[in-house]
């Protein structure tokens, strides 16, 4: 992976690209049009046609269930795609900036020094407006003990990388247990949101995660080029006039940032940083100027999909994301691995 | 001895839940035979505490009965013990009074307290807040210590969940456990209130409270008068919308009352145990008449329920049909189910008026 293939191609082709932006349109009216509430999906296209400005049409929609369409099922959707979106850059950018085809917010002890921080949020204030910066903090903490421990003990090697990331997450794991059990109130909270969920979201959510998810996007967006670079070896990068050091933190927390803020909203959802990335990977090349763009797409559309499965396979119960993303991620993973295996 | 043996009342009856008559047949009997064997009544009011034991099933207390009542005939004939009581763990024998119980469950606590068996309790674990008499410490019922837990040398332990070893642990060291898991019918919660009496002397005052637990709460549904027949609810145990259906222990309490609760279609099969995580636009569509929330503890209240996107139209919301239920009391089984009663039986009367 961390061999550039000159064959590849180095930009997103219009092939991909539409593919990109097709499943996410697709899937996103799949969402508006899917729920428990028992909409017909006919009234669900007219009452959309009717919010257009200057068109009008009889939708024949109750107040109640206008308010389910606008103010539950339509911001649920906006932000399913936005955090999935982020999560899959988030992970590439991992990828990338650590040469290390495994980096992933949960197995580089992203996820778990995140949640470690959501739970003191949770245990000291329970206040929900502390959770984005506590998961930044400890999702930060997390990643620089990782990278450091990685590189003190193994050089270059990425297994040393993650195992550092493993010890980093059971000792992160650890503290979360002993805060926990000292708090045991807010337990259900916060096994509640480790599940992952994008319940009781609101246009507030989604507003507030946009300006994370603009400036972490356009930061991970800008270094694709040098993540290409960064790819052939440190210090050949350094030879290209590449900063290495300071690349590497900016892009870390980039993508620290967005994933705090998107695990401060959604929860611990696993596996979209590392499955999506890599089927891009394995399908349109290897080249972060393609990875990255399509990430941003496939991981929207992706979270999206998981989330119509979470609210309707079991409705009016609902499954959460995070059990829905690793069940369905992880076969589907491994069966685009083994299909490319061959031919590659 | 072989008394119990040859009874035909304790042979051809079969294990049912409500052996109360068994029961009455064995209370006669005890007092007979405490009469011939004793001279002196016994000082302890529950003296005919022993023969409670065979609330077991008939076809496996025979060997256990007979075993229990061979010391009672013959040696602590002056409060009853020992006494063998049924619990999720199975047949318990308590050899003799406990004057030193521990509770790690805050129901038990409640029902320890309630039926007079305070005084003998030395020790009930960091959620037991109700009584506030209750003597609480730090010990954990999720995480309990074991050691801990034997520091305050117990003679009786009561938990409601056992992680791992706690039951096993406890049982080596000579201290008898009994656990007794959240209640699926009130019917349980009579019988765990009778049990706790009978293993702690106090099975008279149990069975007082428990008649007193259901005559409120019949009184309490028929001043309802109805007024809950067909009413939609929802109620939620947090904010994921985790919610309970008909089928579990606080939805039979609002069945009672004739409640419709719109979680039911969420688990038709029970594979969610009775408690589904309902999808949000289904709970707004639904729009049941009354909101109750039985997690004002983690922050919710009527005004967060109405600040939610989307809810503010909800009739329960705009009527102000939204419950804040003490999370405790809609959270234990033990005898303030009655205020659940009353609480539901309010929120009632309000949306009837308004």
């Amino acid at each position: 992976m961390a061999t550039p293939t000159v064959a590849r191609p180095s930009r997103p082709g219009w092939v991909s690209l539409t593919a990109g932006v097709v499943s996410v349109v697709v899937v996103g009216v799949a969402g508006l049009l899917l729920g428990a509430a028992g909409i017909a999906s006919s009234q669900v296209v007219r009452a959309l046609l009717d919010a257009l400005p200057f068109i009008e049409v009889d939708h024949g929609l109750t107040e109640i269930q206008l308010n389910v369409l606008f103010q539950i099922r339509a911001p649920r959707v906006v932000l399913g795609g936005m955090v999935g979106a982020i999560l899959a850059v988030g992970g590439a950018s991992y990828q990338g900036v650590f040469r290390n085809p495994l980096a992933d917010p949960y197995l580089l002890g992203v996820a778990a020094g995140a949640g470690l921080g959501a739970t003191v949020a949770f245990a000291v204030s329970g206040n929900a407006d502390l959770l984005a910066p506590f998961a930044f903090v400890g999702g930060m903490a997390a990643v620089a003990v990782t990278y450091s421990l990685g590189r003190s003990v193994g050089g270059r090697t990425t297994t040393s990388l993650i195992l550092a990331g493993v010890a980093v997450a059971a000792f992160a794991t650890a503290i979360q247990t002993f805060v926990l059990q000292r708090n045991s109130e807010t337990l259900r909270q916060v096994y509640s949101w480790i599940l992952g969920q994008l319940v009781t979201v609101g246009w507030s959510d989604v507003l507030g995660l946009l300006p994370y998810a603009l400036v972490a996007s356009g930061v991970m967006l800008a270094s694709r080029r040098i993540l290409d670079v960064l790819s052939i070896g440190d210090e050949e990068a350094a030879a290209l006039g590449v900063n290495v050091v300071r690349f590497r933190w900016v892009v870390v927390i980039a993508a620290t940032l967005a994933t705090a803020a998107a695990v401060s909203v959604s929860g611990l959802i696993g596996f979209v940083g590392i499955i999506v990335p890599h089927t891009i990977r394995l399908l349109f090349g290897v080249s972060y100027r393609v990875i990255v763009p399509l990430s941003l797409f496939f991981g929207a559309a992706f979270l999206m999909a998981a989330d119509i499965v979470a609210r309707t396979v079991v409705a009016p119960a609902e499954l959460p994301i995070g059990v829905v993303t690793a069940f369905f991620g992880a076969p589907f993973f491994v069966m685009v691995l083994r299909s490319m295996r061959g031919p590659g | 001895m072989s008394r119990m043996k040859t009874d035909p009342v304790a042979q051809g009856k079969p294990h049912t839940s409500s052996s109360s008559k068994t029961e009455d047949v064995f209370m006669k009997r005890t007092a007979l035979i405490a009469l011939l064997v004793m001279v002196v009544a016994a000082c302890s009011p529950s003296d005919t505490a022993a023969t409670t034991t065979t609330a077991n099933p008939a076809t496996t207390t025979t060997a256990q009965a007979t075993t229990t009542v061979v010391p009672a005939t013959t040696t602590t004939i002056d409060d009853g013990f020992p006494v063998t009581v049924e619990a999720d763990n199975g047949s318990v024998t308590i050899e003799a009074l406990p004057r030193a119980i521990i509770s790690l469950s805050s129901t038990a606590t409640e029902m320890l307290f309630e039926i007079g068996a305070g005084p003998q309790v030395v020790a009930v674990d960091d959620q037991s807040n109700y009584p506030t008499d209750a003597p609480m410490t730090d010990l954990s019922g999720f995480t309990p210590n074991l050691e801990a837990i034997l520091s305050f040398e117990p003679d009786l332990v009561v938990i409601t969940f056992d992680p791992g070893e706690l039951i096993a642990g406890l049982e080596t060291a000579g201290v008898p456990v009994l656990s007794y898991t959240a209640a699926f019918t009130i019917d349980d919660v009579y019988r765990q209130t009778k049990a706790l009496g009978t293993a702690t002397g106090n099975v008279e005052s149990a069975m007082e409270v428990n008649e007193t637990i259901q005559t409120d709460l019949e009184e309490i549904v028929d001043f309802s008068g109805g007024s809950g027949e067909g009413v939609t609810y929802y109620h939620e145990i947090d904010a994921l919308l985790y919610t309970a259906t008909s089928s579990t222990f606080f939805g039979q309490i609002y069945g009672l009352f004739g409640m419709v609760n719109i979680a039911d279609p969420a688990d038709e099969d029970g594979s969610a145990f009775g408690y589904p995580q309902l999808s949000e636009e289904y709970v707004v569509a639904s729009d049941p008449s009354i909101i109750f929330l039985a997690n004002v503890l983690y922050g919710e209240s009527s005004e967060t329920i109405a600040a939610r996107p989307g809810w503010g139209v909800m009739t329960a919301v705009t009527k102000g049909d939204i419950a804040e239920l003490d999370s405790d009391v809609a959270s234990r089984w033990g005898p303030r189910i009655v205020e659940f009663a009353q609480a539901i039986a309010g929120a009632l009367g309000q949306y009837r008026q308004g």
